[in-house]
């Protein structure tokens, strides 16, 4: 017979038993057992963030760059509701997380009582499952199986709701056996079927225009999924592309990769997409980010989509072989029988010289310029300065995050941290601080716009309490810059509240929370300025003038097919008719 | 700008789940938060132990959006096994109605002799007044309402359909 323990003593030992390290947080009235506990013990470290929605992000930036989940604990109702958004970025973006949240004791739910929120209604369509905990007794098993939900299968944000009165009663507490099934009607399928392995190779030895297409899946799956993507482009000598959300999977630096795909992505990744006889879609879910009009995309294709999730098959594009199962292990098993059939690839050097036909036209080229620092030229120069220090690279969301895809080159996974499905401006701060805790050695930068940075901007106070160094590197260019961009394309240049007014001096701002802060006016500055925020210890913010109107190229509008991109500006034209402009 | 509309199957799905509190509107809300129809829910637990509910959910859409509803059913957790009877052939599909009617004279009579035809049991009876109860597919009973109208229809109440598959073997 175990000894009875508080609910609160049993969520610490069994997040203890799973080998938590790290919880992200901010105490409350409903959370205050939790943390009473959290003060009696060594092993797990608490960061306390400034907002709960700093939290989410945090503990998202810890997972993505770590591959463990990240765990949030806050408290009943506006601590809950404010890491909603966090939770909604982590299951778009298929982020493991464990959300703890406080809730008011049972007998006064469904009363109105104070701080109460009815958070696992308000979460059910933003988790991938959620609990109300009501007994003590089933608290650990709860505890365990959300961890298990979180990581396995397609990865997702869980929540535990938790009533102070559960915290406070007693009851028994042992860990699971190792391996005993934790639910039983939850089995996701990892092992793709053979036979649909089989028809795939058959199908890249037989392609002529092959394109390997990649999402964030090969990142969820681990680095052993990256390794594994190397290889079967090796094999077959495919041309690779990736989402925004799949970067760092294929190395930028080898011949076969084609930039990533998508409204801003690479004309040759486009058009190499639109003209493939197959695509091999991994880990990415057609996103309509990635696939533009739909009645056009990838006409002439064959299509093969290797997805954990079940649903995410069939959902936009219909597929001509469908294959449900882990893609890291799916991958291993195409490389395998390929191997075992000794197969060999096409000809596909004609297919590679269309290829460079399209890369000839250095679709990410941008006009220069010595009067005011382009964009794009500072995140190149950001790149060049720091690539050989392997930097972990966080963003906001807008114009700054597109050229920070564009321009910064990744060579292995969980190097980039971005809000990709949800969108969220003011993730890459936060982020950056979760990535920082999780990775205490490595260089953090977050790329960010001015207007997103202000969205979580109290996180710089976090970062200075922990001494975290991160990077801030702002592209200040005085607008929500993607927002102005759609005005130019779709409305006739009418900016409508997007200049970013009464802006705070960044300098002054950072120095008030005790980073060092750093402006950048000219090109003559750029690398100077680069060079003293990297060697500047401690956490510093570079607020880097940028060229005010400069916009991201190149771009499908929306609506528009694969060919139809635009390259540069003169190409745009200012009114869009309602169709296009009731697409986002 | 017109909003497309495509041309939609009407399925019949079941539905095996934990028993749990809260499943229901984790089914119901993913129906609405992915704009999805539901025609008739209807939910009850079917085993001896009470653990585990079989929900029969008839819904319509295009092809597409059925392999999608039942996709993303499959993957809530609470969710053991769903099944497209419409999809799997030869099945039962029964649903119940309480039908009020109020009248007298000939209208009372077409009334009883309707519900005859219908197979349907007076429940409660009043002077003025029957309580029929029917079974039956959903068309059977749409069309017994019909008739009912024209006799004193008061109100009605449907559990919605129930619905299993045919043979020896569950589905």
């Amino acid at each position: 017979m175990t000894a009875e323990r508080s609910g609160a003593d049993i969520l610490i030992e069994a997040l203890t038993d799973l080998g938590v390290e790290i919880v992200f947080g901010y105490p409350g009235g409903a959370v205050l057992p939790i943390y009473d506990a959290l003060f009696k013990q060594k092993k797990i470290r608490h960061i306390l963030v400034r907002q709960e929605g700093g939290a989410a992000h945090a503990a998202e930036g810890y997972a993505r760059s770590t591959g463990k989940p990240g765990v949030v604990l806050v408290t009943s109702g506006p601590g809950a509701t404010n890491a909603v958004t966090g939770i909604a970025d982590a299951l778009l973006d298929s982020i493991p997380m464990v959300v703890i949240t406080g809730q008011v004791g049972t007998p006064l739910i469904g009363t109105d009582a104070f701080q109460e929120c009815d958070t696992v209604g308000i979460t059910r369509h933003c988790t991938k499952h959620n609990y109300l905990v009501k007994d003590p007794a089933k608290l650990g098993d709860i505890v365990h199986e959300a961890f298990h939900i979180a990581t396995s299968g397609r990865p997702g944000p869980v929540v535990i709701d938790l009533p102070k009165d559960v915290q406070v009663a007693t009851a028994p507490y042992r860990k699971p056996a190792p391996g005993a099934v934790l639910h039983k009607g939850y089995r996701p399928q990892v092992k793709a079927d053979p036979v649909a392995i089989e028809a795939a190779v058959e199908m890249l030895a037989a392609a002529e225009r092959p394109v390997l297409y990649t999402g964030g899946g090969i990142i969820n799956s681990g680095p052993a999924a990256a390794q594994v993507l190397r290889e079967l482009a090796r094999i077959t000598g495919a041309p690779v592309t990736s989402t925004l959300m799949g970067l760092g999977a294929f190395p930028a630096s080898s011949p076969q990769w084609l930039g990533m795909l998508g409204m801003h992505g690479t004309y040759e990744a486009n058009l190499a997409m639109n003209e493939a006889d197959l695509i091999v879609a991994l880990g990415a879910r057609f996103d309509d980010r990635v696939t533009g009009r739909l009645d056009a995309f990838a006409p002439h294709s064959r299509k093969i989509h290797v997805d954990i999730d079940r649903s995410s098959i069939n959902k936009i594009v219909r597929v001509d072989l469908g294959i449900v199962g882990d893609v890291g292990r799916a991958m291993e098993d195409m490389v395998k029988l390929w191997k075992v059939r000794q197969h060999q690839p096409q000809d596909l050097k004609p297919w590679f010289a269309r290829i460079d036909q399209w890369r000839a036209k250095q679709c990410l080229a941008y006009p220069e310029s010595i009067k005011e620092i382009m964009p794009q030229h500072a995140i190149r120069r950001l790149w060049e300065a720091t690539r050989d220090r392997n930097p972990i690279i966080t963003t906001e969301v807008g114009q700054h995050q597109m050229w920070a895809a564009q321009h910064f080159h990744f060579e292995g996974p969980n190097k980039w941290l971005t809000s990709g499905g949800l969108g969220t401006m003011g993730y890459g701060l936060p982020a950056a601080i979760g990535a920082q805790v999780g990775n205490p050695n490595a260089l953090v930068i977050d790329i960010a716009g001015e207007a997103s940075i202000l969205m979580n901007i109290q996180e710089m106070s976090t970062a200075a309490q922990y001494r975290l160094p991160v990077k801030v590197f702002i592209l200040n260019n005085e607008y929500m810059g993607m927002v102005r961009q759609w005005q130019d394309l779709t409305y006739g240049g009418r900016y409508s509240e997007s200049y970013s007014a009464a802006l705070p001096d960044f300098v002054k701002l950072a120095e008030a929370y005790g980073w060092t802060g750093l402006r950048i006016e000219g090109t003559q500055e750029l690398d100077a300025g680069i060079e003293q925020m990297l060697s500047t210890p401690g956490p510093v913010m570079v607020d880097c003038r940028v060229a005010k109107l400069a916009n991201c190229f190149p771009m499908i509008p929306s609506g528009a097919a694969h060919t139809d991109m635009l390259l540069q500006a003169d190409e745009v034209s200012g009114e869009m008719d309602d169709e296009a402009k009731a697409l986002v | 700008m017109h909003i497309r509309e495509e041309t939609v199957e009407r399925h019949t799905l079941s539905v095996i789940v934990d028993n749990e509190a809260g499943i229901l509107a984790r089914i119901a809300g993913l129906f609405s938060s992915r704009g999805y129809n539901i025609q008739s829910l209807t939910v009850a637990e079917v085993t001896e132990d009470e653990t585990i509910s079989r929900i029969t959910i008839v819904t319509s859409g295009p092809r597409a959006v059925i392999d999608q509803i039942i996709a993303q059913l499959d993957r809530l957790v609470n969710v053991h096994k769903v099944t497209d009877l419409t999809e799997l052939g030869p099945h039962v599909e029964r649903e119940l109605a309480l039908v009020k009617v109020k009248g007298t004279g000939d209208h009372r009579i077409e009334a009883l002799r309707l519900a005859e035809v219908y197979r349907a049991r007076v429940v409660d009876a009043t002077i003025s007044s029957f309580v029929f109860e029917v079974t039956g597919g959903s068309e059977k009973i749409d069309k017994f309402l019909e008739l009912m109208r024209e006799v004193g229809l008061v109100e009605v109440a449907r559990t919605g359909v129930a619905a299993i598959a045919r043979g020896a073997e569950p589905a």
